[in-house]
């Protein structure tokens, strides 16, 4: 089953930027669960793309106001939520921001090389 | 299978009375166990809740004709199961999934019964897992292990079935689509998950304790559900015990409902119950069950609340009630549970055990603290500290703070009945004077405090 962790914090989560993630990604990397993911620029650098009767719109900005924003995304592929929740819990971030989980729908197969 | 050992059901033909009997008690003890099963096996919560459905229509038809079964629940998962397997087959699903059902054959009914895994634990654990809404839990806590309808659940609940059928349905396809694992939590996890499980229970327990006479049935069976479903609990988790201490919980609060409502309707507080009303045969069975968890050494919560409504249902009268026990109870549960509403119940006892004056120092701590503000209880508890320590004009004020608040009829009613007693044309000369440090006055006062 796979899951993306999004990783959310609020402009207080920048000081963490540069944190590392303690164990984390070793663990993870040996458990073999992990399947991709980065760190992201902070929402000021974000466009928002929406197109309206084929006409492009540019926002500067995320495509919500909110307070809390995505800062980091990590792909995991693991047994169930439990374990997901378990891998979420252990990751830096979940210490001062949120991690929300979101189970990946499955698509047809990867064939694009 | 025809019953040759069971007596009262021996003798054909068998009348309708006494199988729609059969079935019903039937329901009432095995549809979680057969739904539980058949999800295990086929993976789909709506087919295995249809297909248990079928199979106790079936028994409503077949058992009649045939007698009833030795082991009624295992008849029903049999039929259930083969239910399925030709559901499955007719909407050809897929060979595999076919042959997985149809594998589970002998698997699923062995034929001695303690072989037979309870399932129900795993259904449990997953309609209360924490990733699931707290009200979903409820929802389909009900739902699939205690077999109620969905418009029941929605009457129960105060909502449209459609709204309830929406909220099952999202908690079902959640557990699917976040593949929510079925199954009961390993050791390390059980700590954090067993406390969901109890709390969704206590809340079921509430909600049907709080509905007043006038209440929806259903609403009402709500507590006789809860207990239900605890007592399973309790004997599969035979090692928790707080799982024992939430079912003396509850068993001591029921045998104590027959008591709290005047046939007015109104709310008779605990001290001037009708105490030769209690149910004595629940009150022993909770106190057993609480004295063999206490014995385990292991606290918690809901034992330390049981052991509260054990001091309550065994004292004789209220002036007899053990009330510096019960503070040490008190004291004792705020380590677990730190919360203004505990508190607010701990003042109540230091009130009673050591004078009005002392509960009330901690009755303002917490209306300082703002903590539980329009939480009509706050006010209506320092009106009665006050009233108890004479300053009758101050409580008078604080019940009418409290009438503001209070969000049933039944409470207003009470309330208002206060205001009353504690504003007689005649008193007044109090105000704001007579503060009460004394520890002795409290025994002339108590029982002017049940009136």
């Amino acid at each position: 089953m796979k899951y993306l962790l999004m990783i959310c914090g609020d402009e207080s989560a920048a000081e963490h930027a540069n944190d590392g993630c303690g164990g984390w990604s070793e663990e993870m990397e040996q458990r073999g669960v992990v399947r991709g993911g980065a760190g992201l620029a902070p929402a000021t650098d974000a466009t928002t793309v929406r197109v309206r009767d084929q006409e492009l719109l540019l926002t500067d900005g995320p495509f919500a106001e909110t307070k809390e924003v995505v800062g980091g995304f990590v792909l995991i592929e693991c047994a169930d939520l439990d374990e997901a929740i378990e891998i979420a819990a252990k990751h830096p971030a979940a210490g001062y921001g949120t991690i929300e989980i979101r189970p990946v729908l499955d698509g047809p197969p990867p064939d694009a090389h | 299978m025809l019953p040759g050992d069971e007596p009262p059901l021996d003798k054909p033909p068998l009348d309708g009375r006494l199988v729609e009997e059969a079935v019903a008690r039937a329901f009432r003890d095995e549809w979680g166990q057969v739904v539980a099963t058949l999800i295990r096996v086929i993976g789909d919560w709506d087919l295995a809740e249809e297909c248990a459905q079928d199979a106790f229509a079936a028994a409503l038809e077949r058992w009649p004709r045939d007698g009833i079964p030795h082991r009624p629940g295992a008849w029903l998962t049999t039929t259930a199961r083969n239910r399925a397997i030709d559901r499955i087959r007719r909407e050809a699903v897929g060979a595999a999934k076919l042959r997985e059902v149809a594998a589970m054959v002998d698997d699923v009914v062995p034929d001695a019964p303690e072989d037979v895994p309870d399932d129900r634990l795993r259904l449990m654990f997953t309609c209360c897992h924490p990733a699931l809404a707290l009200e979903a839990r409820v929802a389909l806590t009900l739902r699939t292990l205690a077999g109620l309808s969905t418009a029941e659940i929605a009457r129960a609940f105060l909502v449209t079935e459609q709204t309830m059928q929406k909220r099952i349905g999202r908690a079902k396809q959640k557990i699917k689509n976040a593949a929510i694992p079925y199954r009961v939590p390993p050791a390390q996890l059980l700590p954090e998950r067993t406390p969901s499980v109890l709390a969704v229970l206590y809340l079921l327990f509430n909600e049907g304790y709080s509905a007043t006479a006038g209440a929806d049935l259903v609403r009402r069976n709500l507590s006789a559900e809860a207990i239900r479903l605890t007592q399973v609990l309790a004997s599969l988790m035979p090692d928790e015990p707080e799982v024992a201490g939430l079912l003396a919980l509850m068993l001591l609060h029921d045998a104590r409902s027959i008591g709290r409502q005047g046939d007015d309707g109104l709310l008779i507080p605990l001290e001037e119950q009708d105490r030769s009303r209690w149910d004595t045969t629940k009150i022993a069975e909770g106190i057993e069950i609480l004295e063999a968890a206490l014995r385990r050494r292991e606290p918690g919560p809901y034992q330390i609340q049981a052991a509260i409504a054990a001091c309550h249902a065994t004292a004789q009268n209220a002036s007899d009630t053990d009330w510096p026990q019960i503070t040490g109870l008190y004291a004792e549960l705020t380590r677990f549970m730190p919360t203004p509403v505990v508190k607010l119940n701990q003042a109540v006892a230091i009130g009673m055990a050591e004078g009005p004056a002392a509960g009330l120092l901690l009755v303002d701590e917490l209306v300082a603290s703002g903590a539980l503000a329009e939480y009509h209880l706050l006010p209506a508890t320092r009106a009665d500290l006050l009233r108890r320590a004479d300053r009758l004009d101050e409580a008078a004020a604080a019940y009418r703070e409290a009438l503001a608040q209070a969000t049933t009829e039944a409470e207003r009613a009470f309330l208002r009945k206060r205001i009353e007693e504690t504003c007689p044309p005649a008193a007044g000369p109090f105000v704001g004077e007579v503060t009460d440090k004394r520890k002795d006055a409290q025994n002339e006062r108590d029982p002017a405090a049940d009136r």
